[in-house]
């Protein structure tokens, strides 16, 4: 193979088709107030590990919803699991529950 | 996929093509890429076709791959573009063809911004009679080359030697046509057929007896980009482009690709080689690739010309295989003799993507 | 002597004007260029948000009219107006002319046609249906299938077609559509308990009595999924089904998958009748291109002719119930305005 200085640069667009969804549908089987979620950002907002570093579970649930489980492990170990994104869900979803299912699910579908 | 839907999508967009006497204006690389193509492009209107074309030697580049790379401003441009109509006009031209979709772009932007901006407009005469004392009239038609090959289609058709279809199936050839994006993007009303569904290519396509594939990627840019191949760290987004393309039409085997613009034509061609040489990936059945044509290429084969002669053997992507599908006879031993008879040094052969030599 | 209206539009803001106007024991003359009153309602299924046979609506609006004071005229078209001192004459294509005190238009909207949205393909890909389509599906049949004759596994419900979009010429909010597509998502997920559904949004305008429940049960109830984001393009692939992309705005990536159905959620637009009446009465309109009110607040139904009334969807898009509340309002403004 050449060596031409360059890659061919990784697509970004998320593939839907491709993609693998057990893992969101593990979540909603065992968390179904998942389901509800509008990505309002609440949880984001008030995420005692999201106001320190990178990390956005409101954004990690819409790419589990995708089935963009690529990154997941090492995103949702930031998760201190305090609930105060629980106390603030407008649709009353158990976020803490959702996830401790995620990190099931991750160790299920690893 | 319902024609009659497409065809009221086309009846919307008719542009007025002029019937002769045409200034030409060449583009910058197409002469080096496909050296054979303009020259295919004036055989075909004044030979075959009997029309008045002045192709001018003191006409310049149109700046546009400095201008999209930002090395070159508006003001500049659009001087060195009120230049060209003014030795249009000097020559006594009110129709141009503008042979390269980028400049077809930087053309039309400006005329569209003067017509908007007439204030602007006063600014290029302004700078013009400054820099060269010359003055110039807008031109009456502006059309790309490949406008003009449109309009002649059908007459085309009537004199050909040979068409579109594989003569040992009798199958119409399955042909992607790729569009360039400043051919119709920027201002669809400026393209024959829009900027969704354009038809200028399409139309030759079926004029001469193959028939195009609508693949789901077909209005995707190639990935020329300007700056995005220009900076070598920048063309991996740039091939990425093209590669989406080649997944998507693969399936559909098609039998070669034709394009307007000479950005096109070349990265879909250089391309399959680079992404062969990358990943070992070939996007026909026998790991030749896909043959990519400009559109003179492809009416100078319809109408018989020698593929030598046209310069098949100047793209990465060889052409025999297509050439033996279409029944066109050529001389292998003549693929890499120049015009004095001398033997060209033989390319080097790529590790994965099959040439013939 | 009995005062007398014209009611122009039989759709069902004119349908329920006159009736209100009937029981002031006011003369109505109620005008409609089709065969049938009731408009687009008449031809719709069942209404958001509790499912209610459409039906209902019209039957009841049809019985009220049913009273000395209402005349009724079909397949009859304006051609033209005339106003001489405060008495407005209006002559139709039945070469009738009338004599009126007032004048109502309740013209209605038109459809967008969806296949400006090129980049959609209706009428081009086979799979590419409007919501009105699938109504009439739904209407029609007990199941849905893709033009093939095949169940689709998979199918976008694409809001937003011809609104808030100045390329297609209209940059108003439909108002209607987005609770439509959820009405329909949950339709079609009734008949096919397998199918995905996805529902590609700008924003979900949930403003109306029972409508946020109605999204919450379509996430909960039935697993309607909702992406936000505006579909930039669609291709047909080999099988007829579609490749859609858009941006996944809430995840900031560019999203693409295949479909096997696509609905457009249509907006409504200013009627061509609409615009040719109220060009032919000087009325104002706004830069919509609905009739505008010079007091959007306190005159809703009010033109700046006077004596020349508007209810319904010739000023803006409307719900049925807001559609009848201006009717009704109308009505009485009318009243005051003759007495």
């Amino acid at each position: 193979m050449k060596e031409f200085g360059f890659s061919i640069t990784k697509d970004r667009q998320i593939d839907y088709d491709q993609n693998d969804h057990r893992l969101l549908n593990f979540v909603l089987e065992n968390e179904p107030s998942f389901i509800v979620c509008i990505s309002c950002g609440g949880c984001t907002a008030t995420c005692s590990a999201g106001n320190l570093i990178d990390f956005n579970i409101r954004k990690l649930n819409i790419l589990i919803r995708r089935g963009e489980t690529e990154d997941l492990e090492r995103e949702i170990n930031k998760c201190m699991l305090c609930g105060k994104c629980m106390l603030v869900c407008p649709r009353g979803i158990n976020t803490r529950n959702v996830i401790l299912k995620i990190k099931e699910a991750i160790q299920k579908f690893r | 996929m319902k024609t009659e839907g497409k065809k009221r999508v086309w009846e919307d967009y008719q542009k007025e093509i002029a019937e002769d006497h045409y200034y030409f204006q060449r583009s910058c690389i197409r002469q080096n890429f496909f050296p054979g193509s303009e020259t295919a492009f004036l055989k075909i209107l004044t030979g075959e076709l009997g029309r008045d074309i002045m192709d001018d030697p003191h006409h310049t580049t149109c700046t546009g791959i400095g201008y999209h790379a930002d090395i070159v401003p508006f003001d500049t441009t659009m001087t060195v573009v009120a230049r060209h109509f003014a030795l249009m006009t000097e020559n006594g031209y009110e129709n141009m063809i503008i042979s390269c979709v980028t400049s077809f772009g930087i053309y039309t932007e400006i005329l569209e911004t003067w017509k908007h901006f007439p204030e602007v407009l006063a600014r290029a005469r302004r700078y013009l009679k400054k820099a060269t004392g010359r003055e110039f009239n807008i031109p009456k038609n502006v059309t790309h080359a490949s406008d003009i090959i449109y309009k002649f289609k059908d007459q085309i058709a009537a004199k050909a030697k040979y068409r579109l279809i594989n003569q040992q199936t009798g199958e119409p050839l399955k042909v992607v046509e790729h569009i360039g994006c400043h051919y119709s993007k920027m201002f669809p009303s400026w393209g024959v057929g829009g900027a969704e569904f354009p038809y200028v290519l399409q139309g030759m396509v079926e004029s001469w007896g193959g028939e195009v594939i609508d693949y789901p990627e077909r209005r995707h840019c190639c990935g020329f980009g300007f700056r995005q191949y220009i900076v070598r760290a920048n063309r991996g987004y740039s091939v990425a482009n093209s590669k989406k393309k080649f997944e998507s039409m693969k399936p559909y085997k098609p039998d070669f690709v034709v394009c307007n613009c000479p950005g096109c034509t070349m990265f879909m061609d250089k391309w399959q080689y680079t992404i062969s040489e990358m990943e070992g990936k070939t996007y026909d059945e026998y790991g030749f690739g896909i043959p990519v044509l400009t559109y003179e290429e492809m009416a100078g084969l319809v109408l018989g010309y020698d593929p030598w002669e046209l310069g098949l053997q100047m793209h990465q992507v060889q052409s025999e295989p297509l050439l033996d599908k279409m029944g066109i006879p050529y001389d292998p031993a003549e693929k890499y003799k120049t015009a004095s008879g001398k033997t060209f040094r033989l390319p080097a052969e790529p590790t994965s993507l099959k040439v013939c030599v | 002597m009995t005062k007398k209206v014209v009611i122009i539009g039989g759709g069902i803001a004119g349908m329920e004007a006159a009736s209100t106007l009937s029981r002031m024991n006011i003369d109505v003359l109620l005008i409609e260029k089709k065969q049938q009153l009731g408009g687009h309602v008449g031809e719709w299924d069942h209404l958001f948000p509790n499912f209610r046979n459409a039906r209902e609506i019209t039957r009841s609006l049809l019985y009220d009219l049913q009273d000395k004071h209402i005349k009724i005229c079909t397949s009859t078209e304006i051609t033209g107006i005339s106003k001489k001192s405060g008495k407005f004459e209006v002559r139709t294509t039945q070469q009738q002319t009338f004599k009126a005190d007032s004048i109502l238009l309740s013209t209605g909207f038109d459809l967008f046609d969806a296949r400006k949205k090129e980049e959609y393909g209706y009428g081009i890909y086979e799979n590419v249906i409007t919501s009105v389509d699938l109504e009439q599906k739904l209407k029609e049949s007990n199941v849905l299938t893709m033009a093939s004759g095949v169940i689709p596994k998979r199918i976008a419900m694409i809001h937003c077609v011809g609104s808030r979009d100045e390329k297609s010429g209209y940059f108003h909010c439909s108002k209607v559509c987005c609770i439509t597509a959820v009405k329909q998502a949950i339709e079609v997920k009734q008949k096919l308990p397998h199918a995905e559904i996805f529902c590609f949004y700008m924003d979900l305008r949930m403003y109306g009595k029972k409508f946020e429940e109605l999204y919450r049960e379509a996430q909960e109830k039935w697993g309607i999924q909702f992406v936000r984001g505006r579909l930039s393009e669609a291709a047909e692939n080999m099988d007829g089904s579609l490749q859609i992309k858009s941006e996944d705005t809430l995840s900031g990536r560019p999203l693409k998958m295949n479909v096997d159905l696509m609905v457009l959620m249509i907006g409504m637009v200013p009627s061509e009748s609409t615009t040719f009446l109220g060009k032919m009465l000087g009325i104002h309109f706004s830069e919509d291109g609905f009739i505008n009110h010079d007091d959007i607040h306190l005159e809703n139904n009010l033109t700046n002719v006077p004596g020349i009334f508007t209810a319904g969807t010739v000023t803006s898009p409307m719900t049925i119930t807001d559609t009848i509340a201006d009717a009704r309002s109308a009505a009485l403004k009318i009243a005051t305005y003759i007495s």
